[in-house]
């Protein structure tokens, strides 16, 4: 629980932080440390340099334009839930009021957090059922990154060499969009053994528009398709969402396991918070 | 004796240093030139270290000095209590040695110390020392180390059997009882292992003063004038009135300070040879690995019940796990202090245990918060409510019908247990038919059975429990083997301005004795509380102390102090006699005035004070000061009861229980501070939940603890629980001046068995008839009950 000695500089902007990772290839970004500083401390990472991109005000912003809500990705968990424009997300809200406890939701940061990718971590099933886009910034300049082409595996994303998330792209909920979040906890540290986020759209009745994806079910989050299929076409109803729901985390995939969840434990409770999710969605609990 | 004090909810008055974060723990403490100590551990729970290369570390700049087991291996630190083979042999006592040379014996056992300018370079010199070991197979679970084959923890302990032991009737009368039983309930379990998890990490300070040749030691614990003389005595043969042990404001015990731990001695040691301060402070991670863990019992126990259902005979096997090495009251633990609690709180004829105590390569298992009572709780009240379950019968009809009549201690005697104990005073019918009155029994039937319906079942579990405490007298527990007596020390020294300082031997690590010993003492002499202090902790202060634990410090610290008063209360109404010019006997001594009795004629305790130093007008004969010190050693145990309830709903989907109300009814005798003892109450209620649904050390097949940290290791949080309903009943214990039992460890005894019957009523009132499911109760574990 000691680190070994780090230097540490602040960046100014998202310019001369890329400078600075550029130059120094062991370096680590640094936002709100939760993830990092844990990982010093038992000295499983033992960077040269941390460069705090924490206060760069250019990276600490939401705004509401239009037909989107774009995050700044030194936004802490606090000011996303806090913010007048997710209100109505309710994924968003509601796997943000989960994420650890007070103090940590005043220090994580949303970029830090999917830059960061453990596979247990609330953020990265949400973004994948909202169909956010995650804004990147490196030595070649910007590019975006669709959320289902950015978790890529166990605390693996799509980003390059020297890249940083500079913000992430949130489209507005469509008419009859309704989203929501259910988290079943590892006990102990509070991240996800299940974590689901379900977004469905209704038609006069009819589901049109489905997304269900999970965090802490494999070695990254993703969208479960199996269970969309059963959904789309179908009536709102609990019906529906159990049979739907039936087909969460089957097939070829990957489980996790631990000694808080074994593989067949985590398939059902899978199984179990895609219905809770998706009648959360469906205002149906 | 005035009445302002005892029996209020005085506000802690240690608190405001404490909640301002202005507490001065050891860690805290910055002296002169000091140095920082790294412990380089065994990262294998078994293995022969074939070298050991300092060299490159030794080089490195801002070290001071490497020690290695080389240099120190020699000395180790003792165990304190001695138990026997049943063939009469003395337990088997390997030597635990301050630095291992030859063998490690489990993940995080010492192999070297590096001394250096900081904790930073100390650790990083640390890795580069070169270690080559050959890892040997280790073995963990105590029923399997003592099969024949088993690697052998220590070479010359043959099977890794500490000792065997038993108590109770003779096995043959137990077993003719069962079987003439009508019913048998068998109930083989496991009492899960835990990680104290004080919020103080253990730290210590070395600090050799070559002028006065003199060692200070500051080290977080429970006891330091045990250590003081453990340190000295057994370990290092150092000269005690050389040697000043200091446990400073201390964040918390829950048993694991109580004992000598390697690295008092190894920083006491380095500050001599550098001539600086040593500081030593451990990380979380190393507490998880070294600071001694409780419980580990596997059992199989057998209650037999004739036609009526009275219990007829009790029968029980276990194996204890002591880890690898003895710790300080280790062996005490899974014998007297568990095998003579198996009595409970019923008429049991005939009882029997067998118990076995067994070396692994595991860490140290010591006294940890109820300390073999819970275990033996456990046992008792899992029994209580499966048997209910099994015959078909109330639970509750079923204690009733069971328990030991009440008895007071002063006009009836005590109630003589089959398993040593004699019980002091009780009335165990009265708690639990409070807590069923709180509990509304009868209406939650009508909704369990409702709820069985649903996915959300509903469960009632009830722990019905006693335990012993303030231990204990000294010529009991030395003719049980322990190496220490059991008394306490309490001195009481009147300044001349009629202030008080109070020197108590008994230890606060949260407890608030600086609240409670004041109350009492206030009271008693009729002054207000902000004239007492009350000073522990030093072993240069107060004359000596054993410390606290197992609930002793009010029982028996508290009682010492009390003798204490008495005697200056005596002495101060002869000095009043004198000046008032009236006989002894016509003093009264009320609100803190000496009266003569019938008249106006009076004097404050602080002119008596004031007098005994400036002794002008003085008694003839009757030395002047007034400065008293006890030692208290009492007559018998303590005996805290009470009745826990839980209600848990449990999710029929995830396995996932939520305890819904836990009713606590305690009998702790008298009581000095309610909000205190409430707090006590909470505190161990939260730990011994805590057991039953989140904590516990995992262990993987080659000794690695697999959830060593708080990201795995599930620590019982607020949000957890409901509010606790507390209520009290008093029997006031009849052998010590204060009429208290204890209230430390009570919560954490009782609540456990409350709230895995609970979880098994549950699942039995949707027709999972399981017998037990191994604690912590998961989510999943649970799911998997309800699935077969």
């Amino acid at each position: 629980m000691i680190p070994s000695s780090v230097d540490y500089t602040r960046a100014s902007s998202v310019t001369e932080a890329i400078q600075l990772l550029t130059d120094n290839p062991d370096a680590k970004i640094l936002a709100g440390g939760h993830s990092l500083i844990p990982a010093m401390k038992l000295r499983l990472n033992a960077p040269s340099l941390l460069i705090d991109i924490a206060r760069i005000p250019e990276l600490r912003f939401i705004s509401d334009e239009g037909d989107k809500v774009v995050i700044g990705a030194a936004s802490t968990h606090h000011d996303i839930i806090s913010n007048e424009a997710v209100q109505d997300m309710r994924a968003m809200v509601e796997a943000g009021e989960l994420i650890g406890d007070t103090q940590v939701r005043n220090m994580g940061t949303l970029g830090g957090s999917i830059a960061h990718a453990d596979p247990s971590a609330d953020w990265p099933a949400v973004l994948l059922v909202l169909g956010a886009s995650i804004q990147v910034q490196g030595p070649n300049g910007e590019r975006f990154i669709a959320a289902n082409e950015f978790f890529l595996g166990f605390f693996m994303t799509g980003l390059d060499e020297g890249e940083i998330v500079t913000a992430i792209h949130i489209p507005k909920l469509a008419e009859g969009q309704q989203t929501a979040y259910r988290k079943f906890m590892q006990p102990a540290s509070r991240f996800a053994i299940v974590g689901c986020g379900a977004s469905v759209t209704v038609q006069d009745g009819q589901i049109t528009d489905a997304k269900v994806a999970f965090t802490g079910v494999s070695d990254a989050a993703f969208l479960d398709e199996g269970v969309t299929d059963a959904l789309i076409g179908q009536p709102a109803n609990l019906e529906t969402i159990e049979a739907a729901a039936n087909a969460a985390a089957e097939g070829d995939i990957h489980i996790n396991e631990d000694h808080f969840a074994s593989q067949a434990y985590r398939k059902h409770l899978a199984k179990v918070y895609a219905k809770r999710a998706l009648a959360g969605a469906c205002g149906l609990e | 004796m005035s009445n302002k004090f005892i029996g209020k909810s005085v506000k802690r008055v240690e608190d405001k240093r404490f909640i301002t974060g202005r507490g001065r723990y050891t860690d805290d403490i910055v002296l002169p030139g000091m140095t920082y100590a790294y412990i380089l551990r065994s990262p294998y729970a078994h293995a022969r270290i074939k070298s050991i290369d300092t060299s490159a570390a030794e080089a490195m700049e801002g070290v001071v000095t490497i020690m290695t087991g080389e240099e120190v291996g020699h000395y180790g630190v003792p165990c304190g209590w001695q138990v026997n083979f049943k063939n009469g042999d003395t337990m088997k006592e390997p030597p635990h040695p301050l630095l291992v040379k030859d063998k490690v014996r489990h993940v995080g056992d010492a192999v070297a110390m590096v001394v250096a300018e900081s904790r930073e370079l100390a650790q990083d010199a640390a890795e580069a020392i070169m270690i080559d070991y050959e890892v040997l197979p280790a073995v963990i679970d105590a029923s399997k180390a003592v099969e024949e084959g088993a690697p052998l923890v220590h070479d010359d302990v043959p099977n890794n059997i500490c000792f065997d032991w038993e108590i109770g009737n003779p096995k043959e009368e137990v077993d003719a009882a069962l079987a003439s039983a009508s019913h048998i309930t068998t109930l083989e379990f496991v009492n899960q292992r835990l990680a104290p998890n004080a919020m103080e990490p253990r730290s210590y300070i070395g600090q050799y003063d070559n002028v006065y040749d003199k060692y200070t030691l500051y080290t977080s614990t429970q006891n330091p004038h045990l250590i003081r003389l453990l340190m000295c005595a057994f370990v290092l043969g150092l000269p005690e009135h050389k040697v000043r042990v200091v446990g400073p404001d201390v964040g918390g015990g829950f048993g694991s300070k109580i004992y000598h731990y390697t690295e008092e001695a190894l920083v006491t040691l380095a500050s001599k040879k550098i001539g600086r301060p040593v500081k030593w402070t451990e990380t979380r991670s190393e507490a998880f690995l070294t600071d001694a863990h409780g419980r580990d019992h596997v059992t199989k126990a057998e209650m037999g019940f004739d036609a009526d259902g009275k219990i007829v005979g009790l029968r029980i096997k276990t194996f204890a796990n002591l880890g690898a090495y003895l710790s300080t009251f280790s062996t005490a633990v899974p014998t007297y202090l568990h095998g003579t609690l198996l009595q409970g709180l019923y008429t049991t004829p005939k009882i029997h245990l067998d118990m076995t105590c067994v070396f692994t390569n595991t860490t140290a298992v010591d006294a940890y918060r109820g300390a073999g009572r819970p275990e033996a709780t456990y046992l008792l009240e899992r029994l209580l409510d499966l048997s209910a379950l099994e015959m078909g019968v109330d639970p509750t009809e079923l204690r009733l019908k069971n328990f030991i009549p009440a008895f007071d201690g002063v006009t009836q005697p005590g109630y003589q247990t089959n398993v040593a104990l004699q019980y002091d005073s009780g009335n165990y019918h009265g708690v639990l038919q409070r807590g069923l009155e709180m509990l509304g029994y009868e209406d939650f039937r009508k909704a369990q059975a409702e709820a069985a319906k649903t996915n959300k079942l509903l469960g009632v579990g009830f722990s019905t429990y006693i335990e012993a405490c303030g231990i204990a007298p000294s010529a009991v527990v030395g003719s049980l083997g322990a190496r220490a007596g059991l008394y306490e020390v309490g001195q009481v020294r009147v300044q001349p301005t009629g202030k008080v300082s109070v020197f108590t031997g008994a230890h606060s690590h949260g407890q608030g004795h600086e609240t409670t010993f004041a109350q009492v003492v206030a009271d008693r002499l009729g002054i207000p509380m902000e004239d007492v202090d009350i000073i522990h902790g030093d072993s240069d202060t107060v004359a000596f102390g054993m410390g606290t634990y197992g609930s002793r410090s009010l029982a028996v610290g508290g009682s010492a102090i009390v003798k204490s008063l008495d005697k200056i209360i005596e002495k101060g109404a002869k000095i009043a006699a004198h000046k008032l010019e009236c006989s002894v006997d016509d003093i009264e001594f009320i609100d803190g005035k000496f009266n003569v009795k019938g008249t106006d004629k009076s004097l404050g305790f602080g002119d008596i004070a004031l007098t005994a130093y400036v002794p002008h007008v003085y008694p003839a004969n009757l030395e002047p000061g007034l400065d008293f010190s006890s030692f208290y050693d009492p007559t018998n145990f303590t005996y805290p009861f009470g009745c826990h309830i839980a209600v848990v709903e449990v999710d029929k989907e995830t396995g996932t229980t939520k305890i819904k109300r836990f009713i606590a009814v305690d009998d702790v005798g008298n009581v000095i501070n309610p909000m205190i003892v409430d707090g006590q109450i909470h505190g161990g209620l939260a730990q011994g939940i805590g057991q039953a649904l989140f904590e516990g050390v995992e262990y993987d097949e080659n000794g690695q603890i697999i959830n060593a940290s708080y990201m795995d290791y599930t620590m019982p949080r607020a949000d957890d629980f409901p509010m606790f309903e507390l209520d009290r009943q008093v029997t006031p214990c009849p052998h010590n001046p204060l009429g208290v039992k204890g209230a430390g460890e009570a919560g954490c005894i009782g609540s456990t068995p409350a709230v895995t019957n609970a979880v098994i009523d549950a699942l039995w009132s949707a027709g999972h008839k399981v017998k037990d499911i191994r604690m912590p109760l998961t989510s999943e574990r649970v799911w998997r009950a309800m699935q077969s």
